[in-house]
Formats: C-alpha cells, sequence, structure tokens
C-alpha cells in the first residue's frame, strides 16, 4: 500500500491521472489504449515535426510531393497501367496451372518417379535462383535476336514468358508447402477407398492444400503485379517506364508517387477480397473430424 | 499499479524522450552549401568547388562518341572522358582551362543520368551529358548557356520497308524507339505522332538490340549519336535522316545545383570559347560529320 | 468359403519388426475381432490387409486371390475392402453426401443420381439423412465416425476393416457406432475388427484373435478365449482389462 501512494504522488503519474479522468475513461483496459493512443499521436508529432524542419525539406517537398506534377503525370501511366494489368492478370493464369504440375510431379512417390520428381526440383531451384531481371533480359532481347522463324519476337509476350517461368517456381514450393501440410491420413482415406493417386490428389488433397495456401498464392499474385514494370527495361511503355520519362522530362519525381499510387491500389482491394474469400470458406470447410 | 499500466506509462514516456533527443539534433543542421551567394570573382581561388582547386565533372557511364572518345579505362566502357577526346570531353577541358584549371586538375566522376536531377548535394560541379535545356527542367536545376545545338535523326536497319520512307508522315505506321532521358521520345510523340506506341529504353544497350532485332523500325537519336549508332553498334543500318531544325532549335548544357555560383563563371568561359572559335573548332573537329544526313519533312 | 487369408505376414518399420509372421483366416460372414494391447500391431495388421502397407514378407489372398503379388492392381483392391479409421478422416471440404458419392461416382462409375440413391439409402439406414449436407465440422464425433462406415459401405466391399473406430470418441457416443456395427454383422458383412471394446466383441465375434508382439497368440471363440483362455499373457492382458472396468 505504501508503495501505491508513492506512485500517486508522482507529478508525472498524476498529471497523466488527471488527464485519463478528463477523458472520463474507466478500468485497465481503456487506461492502457489511451495511453496507446496518446504515445503514438505524439509520436506522429514528432516525425512531422523532424521532417519538415530538415534543411533539405523544401526542395524534397517541391521534387516528390508537388501536387501538380502528380496529377499531370497520372492519366498517361494510368493508360500506361493497363498494360501491367493486362500482363499479370494472363501470367497469373498460366503460373498457377503450370506451378501445380511441377509441385505434383515433386510428389509422385517411388523410384521409378525419381527423374520427374528430379526435374521439379532442378526447375524450382533454377526458377527461384536466377534474378528475374536478367531472364527478362535473356527471353526479351536474346530469343528474337537468334532469328528463328516462327520465333515471336514480342517483347511483351517474352517477357511474359519470363514472369511465367519464374514465378511458376516460387508458386510451385507453395502449392508443395499446401500439399504436405495436408494430414497423410486424408490421402489414406480416399486411397483406402479405391481411388488412384491422381483421383485423390484432385479430389482430397488438392482443394484442401489450395485452401491452405491462399494467403501466400496472394503474395507471389501481388509480387508479380510488381514484376510487371520489368518490361520497361525492355523498352516497353509500361507504367513505371512512363513515370520515368515524365519524371525525366521535369527532373521531379511526382510520376513515381503516380505510379506507385496505382500499384497501391489493386493491392489493397484484392487483398480485402481475398481475406474475405478465405474468412467465407472457413465457415463452411472447417477441418473436422478426429486427427485428420 | 499493475506491471501493465507501469509498461504502458515507459512505452508512452519514450516519445518525450525521442523529442528530446531530435530537438538537440535539429538545431545543428548545417544549411547546404548549394545557396552560397553569387561572387563576382571567378579567379581560380574563388571558385564555389566541391572540392578546393580541382574541378570535378560528372558523365553517365558508358560515355557514348562522339561526345567522348578514347581508349576505355576502367572504370569508363567504351571511350574514357579524361582523354579529352570527344566533343563534351573537349568542351569540359576547354572551359576548365578557361578556368585556370590545368587537365590534372580536373576529375570526372560517374553520373548516371538520373542522379544528375536528384534532390540533396550534387556529387559533380557540373555534369555533362547531353542534357537538353527545358523550362521545366531549369526550375529543379540550374543550366549554363548552350554549347551545342543538336538535331533529331533516325536510324533503320539497310533494306527494311521503313528505309524507303522520306518524310516525316511516312514513319507514322512504324513502331519507333528513343532512349530514356533524351527528348527523343517527346519528339516521337509531339513532331511524328505515330500510330503504334513508341519504345522507351533504360539505356542506349536495350535500344541497340531491339533495333538489331528488328524489334522496333526505326530509333530516334540526335544526330551526333546517330552515326556512333551506325559505324559501330548496328551492323547494317543507316541514318534514314534528320528532322528540321525546331525555331531556336533543341539546345544541350550543363548541369549545374540550382544557385551555384560557379555556373556563371562557366558562362562566362563559354562566351570567350565561343567568341573566339574554339566552339565552332571543335564542333568541326568532332561532330563534322554530324550534318551530312539527308532532312527529312 | 475363405474370404481374406493372411500366410505368414510380416511387417517392420525401419528396425521394429510390428508383425512377426501372421497366419489368419476369415470365412465369408465371419466376425473376427482383434485384441491386444497397443503396439501389438492391431492397425499395422488392417492396414497390410488394405495394402496401405507393403509386406516384408508372406501373402494375404482376397478371395483366393493372391493381392500382394507383384503387378496387382492396387486400387482394384482397395474397392472390395472396406476400412474405417479411429480417426474417421472424413473430407472436411465436402459435405456428407459428396463424401459418401465421391468414391462410387470417380471409382465404380456410378451416376450422380445413382451414387445419391444409394449414399441417401445408406445414410436414412442409420439415421443420418438429415445431415446430408452438412459438412462434417458441424457433426458429432459420433455422427462422423457413422458417416465414414456409411463411405466405405458404399462402395458395396467384400469385407469391412474397422481399426479402432470407437477409441476416439466420448464415451456416451459410442453406443451409437456400435449399434451400426452390430447391423452389419447380422446382415451378414464379413468383418474384421480390431477393437478395445471387450464386451461388444464378446457379444458380435465370431471369433476372437489375442495379438501379442506382432503374433496371434491365441484365438478362439469369444467364451472361450474372455472366461477361458489359455496363454498366460492373454490372461494378463484380460486382468488388466478387468481392473480397468472395460470388461
Amino acid at each position: 500500500m505504501a508503495r501505491e501512494g508513492d506512485r500517486r504522488a508522482d507529478p508525472e503519474v498524476a498529471r497523466r491521472s488527471r488527464l485519463l479522468e478528463g477523458l472520463r475513461l474507466e478500468g485497465e483496459g481503456a487506461r492502457g489504449v489511451a495511453i496507446a493512443l496518446l504515445s503514438s499521436l505524439v509520436l506522429a508529432g514528432i516525425i512531422v515535426v523532424a521532417v519538415t524542419q530538415s534543411a533539405g525539406w523544401p526542395e524534397v517537398r517541391r521534387t516528390f510531393f508537388d501536387w501538380g506534377d502528380i496529377s499531370s503525370s497520372f492519366p498517361d501511366i494510368a493508360r500506361a497501367f493497363v498494360l501491367n494489368v493486362k500482363i499479370f492478370l494472363v501470367c497469373e493464369v498460366f503460373i498457377l496451372v503450370l506451378a501445380l504440375v511441377i509441385a505434383v510431379l515433386r510428389s509422385l512417390p517411388g523410384p521409378v518417379f525419381f527423374p520427374l520428381r528430379a526435374l521439379a526440383v532442378i526447375y524450382t531451384d533454377l526458377a527461384r535462383g536466377v534474378p528475374t531481371i536478367l531472364v527478362i533480359a535473356l527471353l526479351g532481347f536474346g530469343a528474337p535476336a537468334l532469328q528463328l522463324t516462327g520465333v515471336p519476337s514480342s517483347r511483351v509476350f517474352w517477357a511474359g514468358v519470363g514472369l511465367i517461368l519464374i514465378y511458376s517456381g516460387y508458386v510451385a514450393e507453395v502449392y508443395r508447402a499446401g500439399i504436405e501440410s495436408v494430414h497423410p491420413s486424408q490421402e489414406a482415406a480416399a486411397r483406402s477407398l479405391g481411388l488412384s493417386r491422381l483421383q485423390a490428389l484432385r479430389h482430397v488433397i488438392l482443394p484442401q492444400a489450395i485452401r491452405r495456401v491462399i494467403p501466400p498464392l496472394l503474395n507471389d499474385f501481388i509480387g508479380l503485379q510488381k514484376d510487371t514494370a520489368l518490361v520497361g527495361t525492355l523498352g516497353v511503355i509500361e507504367a513505371f517506364n512512363q513515370s520515368q520519362i515524365d519524371s525525366n522530362a521535369t527532373f521531379t519525381y511526382g510520376a513515381y508517387l503516380a505510379a506507385a499510387a496505382l500499384f497501391v491500389a489493386i493491392t489493397i482491394p484484392l487483398a480485402r477480397l481475398t481475406d474475405w474469400l478465405i474468412a467465407r470458406d472457413r465457415r463452411r470447410h472447417q477441418a473436422g473430424g478426429g486427427f485428420a | 499499479m499493475s506491471g501493465q499500466t507501469r509498461i504502458s506509462l515507459a512505452v508512452a514516456a519514450l516519445p518525450v524522450v525521442l523529442l528530446a533527443v531530435v530537438a538537440a539534433g535539429c538545431g545543428s543542421t548545417k544549411p547546404s552549401s548549394s545557396g552560397s551567394t553569387t561572387s563576382a570573382s571567378c579567379a581560380k581561388a574563388d571558385l564555389n568547388l566541391l572540392s578546393a582547386e580541382k574541378l570535378t565533372v560528372g558523365t553517365d557511364n558508358p560515355a557514348y562518341p562522339p561526345w567522348f572518345g578514347g581508349t576505355p579505362h576502367k572504370p569508363w566502357q567504351v571511350s574514357d572522358p579524361r582523354s579529352g577526346q570527344g566533343y563534351e570531353s573537349a568542351v569540359a577541358y576547354a572551359v576548365a582551362k578557361q578556368l585556370g584549371f590545368s587537365k590534372g586538375e580536373v576529375t570526372w566522376t560517374h553520373v548516371p543520368f538520373n542522379n544528375s536531377f536528384a534532390p540533396g548535394p550534387k556529387s559533380f560541379d557540373f555534369d555533362i551529358n547531353q542534357v537538353s535545356i527545358a523550362p521545366a527542367r531549369a526550375k529543379i536545376i540550374a543550366f549554363s548557356d548552350p554549347y551545342y545545338t543538336i538535331n533529331q535523326s533516325i536510324v533503320v536497319n539497310k533494306g527494311t520497308p521503313i528505309a524507303s520512307a522520306t518524310s516525316k508522315a511516312a514513319l507514322k505506321p512504324y513502331e519507333l524507339g528513343a532512349q530514356l532521358g533524351t527528348t527523343s521520345y517527346q519528339f516521337i510523340k509531339d513532331k511524328i505522332e505515330p500510330s503504334k506506341t513508341p519504345s522507351v529504353f533504360p539505356t542506349n544497350a536495350g535500344a541497340v538490340q531491339a533495333l538489331k532485332n528488328k524489334q522496333i523500325d526505326g530509333l530516334v537519336v540526335d544526330l551526333p549519336t546517330a552515326f556512333y549508332v551506325t559505324s559501330v553498334q548496328v551492323p547494317n543500318s543507316k541514318i534514314l535522316g534528320q528532322f528540321p531544325a525546331e525555331p531556336g532549335g533543341e539546345k544541350v548544357a550543363m548541369v549545374f545545383a540550382k544557385g551555384n555560383s560557379l555556373r556563371t563563371c562557366v558562362n562566362k568561359a563559354l562566351a570567350t570559347l565561343k567568341g573566339n572559335g574554339t566552339l565552332k573548332q571543335l564542333q568541326q573537329q568532332w561532330l563534322a560529320k554530324a550534318t551530312g544526313a539527308p532532312i527529312l519533312k | 468359403m475363405t474370404a481374406v487369408r493372411l500366410e505368414d505376414v510380416r511387417k517392420s518399420f525401419g528396425a521394429n519388426e510390428v508383425l512377426r509372421g501372421i497366419d489368419l483366416a476369415v470365412d465369408d460372414h465371419e466376425v473376427v475381432c482383434l485384441i491386444g494391447a497397443s503396439g501389438s500391431g492391431k492397425s499395422t495388421l488392417l492396414r497390410c490387409l488394405n495394402l496401405l502397407e507393403p509386406l516384408e514378407a508372406g501373402r494375404i489372398l482376397l478371395g483366393g486371390e493372391e493381392i500382394t503379388r507383384r503387378g496387382v492392381d492396387v486400387n482394384a483392391v482397395r474397392r472390395r475392402i472396406g476400412i474405417v479409421f479411429q480417426a474417421y478422416n472424413l473430407f472436411p471440404h465436402m459435405s456428407v453426401l459428396r463424401n459418401v458419392t465421391l468414391a462410387p461416382r470417380d471409382v465404380l462409375g456410378l451416376s450422380r443420381a445413382e451414387a445419391e440413391e444409394r449414399a441417401r439409402e445408406l445414410l436414412a439406414r442409420f439415421g443420418l439423412e438429415s445431415r446430408r449436407d452438412e459438412y462434417p465440422d458441424r457433426l458429432s464425433g459420433g455422427q462422423q465416425q457413422r458417416v465414414a462406415i456409411v463411405r466405405a459401405l458404399a462402395m458395396q466391399p467384400e469385407l469391412m476393416l474397422l481399426d479402432e473406430v470407437t477409441s476416439a470418441l466420448d464415451p456416451e457416443l459410442v453406443a451409437e457406432v456400435l449399434s451400426v456395427i452390430r447391423e452389419l454383422a447380422e446382415g451378414g458383412m464379413t468383418m474384421l475388427i480390431a477393437t478395445h471394446e471387450m464386451s461388444f466383441a464378446r457379444d458380435i465375434a465370431n471369433r476372437v484373435c489375442f495379438l501379442d508382439a506382432g503374433l496371434i497368440l491365441e484365438e478362439g471363440p469369444p467364451d472361450q478365449i474372455f472366461t477361458r483362455p489359455r496363454e498366460l499373457r492373454t490372461q494378463q492382458f484380460l486382468e488388466r482389462i478387468i481392473a480397468a472396468g472395460r470388461l
């Protein structure tokens, strides 16, 4: 009890207590919330003050945060962004399919399937090991340089191929994690009913596996959306390239902010949509039954 | 009072501590050196320089002919700015001489194009890299007086359909390309207005490869660069033609940090070099070929 | 007629020999209960029967045909044997009805209508008709296990294997599952049941086998095994069970 009295006598504590009383809050939990809010506001205030009082702020504000810059570059960038959207929509479909094939190959058991398993492992190692920008430069400029008949020379095509090949490596591993997370008893039950390995995969394992890895799948999809900008290294005008063009014309960076805003604008609704899908699925299909 | 409240209070006290630290730090920030007052004297000792007694000149790497020449020496690829060969290298050394610097007192530094206009202190006294004067750009950095007027031109592969075009309008149906950071893209958009979306390449290497691969039909570059492209980079290519100069022309100048008083002195040097014919002589020496292409109206 | 016969079946997991030479024959319509301590090999025996585990040595014959020979169509064999596990293992992303109709449609080739009719009949027979559109997580343990049994029955197997199917259930739910099994036995299904439920075993088994350390130590009619066991270890096992109040 003596300790309580000492603390109350402390002026700092007294000040805060008065503040909280003034806010008419009750209980230990509410006090914690008030303190958290207060300290966050104070911290935010400090950051704002520190940034805007720094010596370089006026220059940074003029070059990065000029509204005229941002708004005037926006229409061109938005138009160029359509190409990014087309690329990632088309590529994602192929990636989801190719990665699934690789993951399934990797899961085939027994010595007879060893070459396929090895192939899948080598593929995922290479695809994830090589920098994406290299692959796109090699395919986008290198493949057409071979001058073989029938080989398309479109840079968007080859950038797309590059993105598909590389992301399939990452997504295959995500699928694999999902497949391995499904309890082996599920496969045992399915096989016991007479289902073949492929039927068990298709009807029992994969539906459960994929549901479990939707967050990391979305992660990779979002990464893909950003990497579509790499097609700009081949000269094609997409959002990032367009923002560079604008930036170089005015020597300011507002255009980059405009491009960034577009990328963020598609990521956020996509993430919320996925959260909603997962929650809805969970309401219906929670795993049930003993140790399954 | 519970342990939880104790922790909460400790966390709340953190910003107070931080405020003290930042307030202490803020007060001692020095103003940047770019805000120096204009000095009337252009004597070597009075110049506003990054490091005393030395002139630091920036350009991109690779620095392509005919703007820069000489045998490449690490870290410079394709050419060596220190050689004094090539138009921009020669102009830089001529200006340096006017300011009182010997050849040995000039150092070159690699400044990627994007870094030349980035905010914050510059890593160069001036940057010389075929940068075109534009009013928007002049709000962010300071340009010297121009040291050359350039024409845009177009490079094509010999024997391709575009190679028989004889006017600007005839170029409309083709896929054209330009390099990022140059005014060539704007030229394509405003003066040619092609029906197919043009391409813009972050590097010269990419632009050149795309032309070789016939992924673009024509590459729009300034005329001097076009000569390098056709003679060295893309075999079996030719300069289809140059475009008539705009009224006033497209001018290239050196880049300074805004408010750098060195600019005034460099402009004085340029004026001298123009007046005594040095500039013209250097143009003859390094850019003479750059007049011999047909004009595409 | 012998429904299934095991001849000198041996199974090891690494260095651990779990089945050390099992000889067992089950006749058509016979109900055989396997009893024994944990680790005696009961589950392993059933999993080997279903070809979920490969044998180190020995043979298994189903209806006179050797199913452990090389090149046998494993999926075809498994169609003929129904197995239900301790952990029910229903497919959580499917409704009860779909759980039951999946294999009849995809393996036996029944049409959707045929499979659903068969499923609904079986579900109704065991009091689960009203649950057919529910997902497994909405069902009690006892209901889930009964669905698991129905799922296996929907394939119309020659033989049903039940692996400790009530061990994971709360005591009050055990009875409903046992009554299902009793019904199946009375209906003439050939069954091999591994169980801890001694009174139940005594009730419905035609024969009881006591498994000890990978061998069938003693087998015989339930009366004999439970009241007059011949082997010492059988006696000891039963004493422990009685002391635990399970008999």
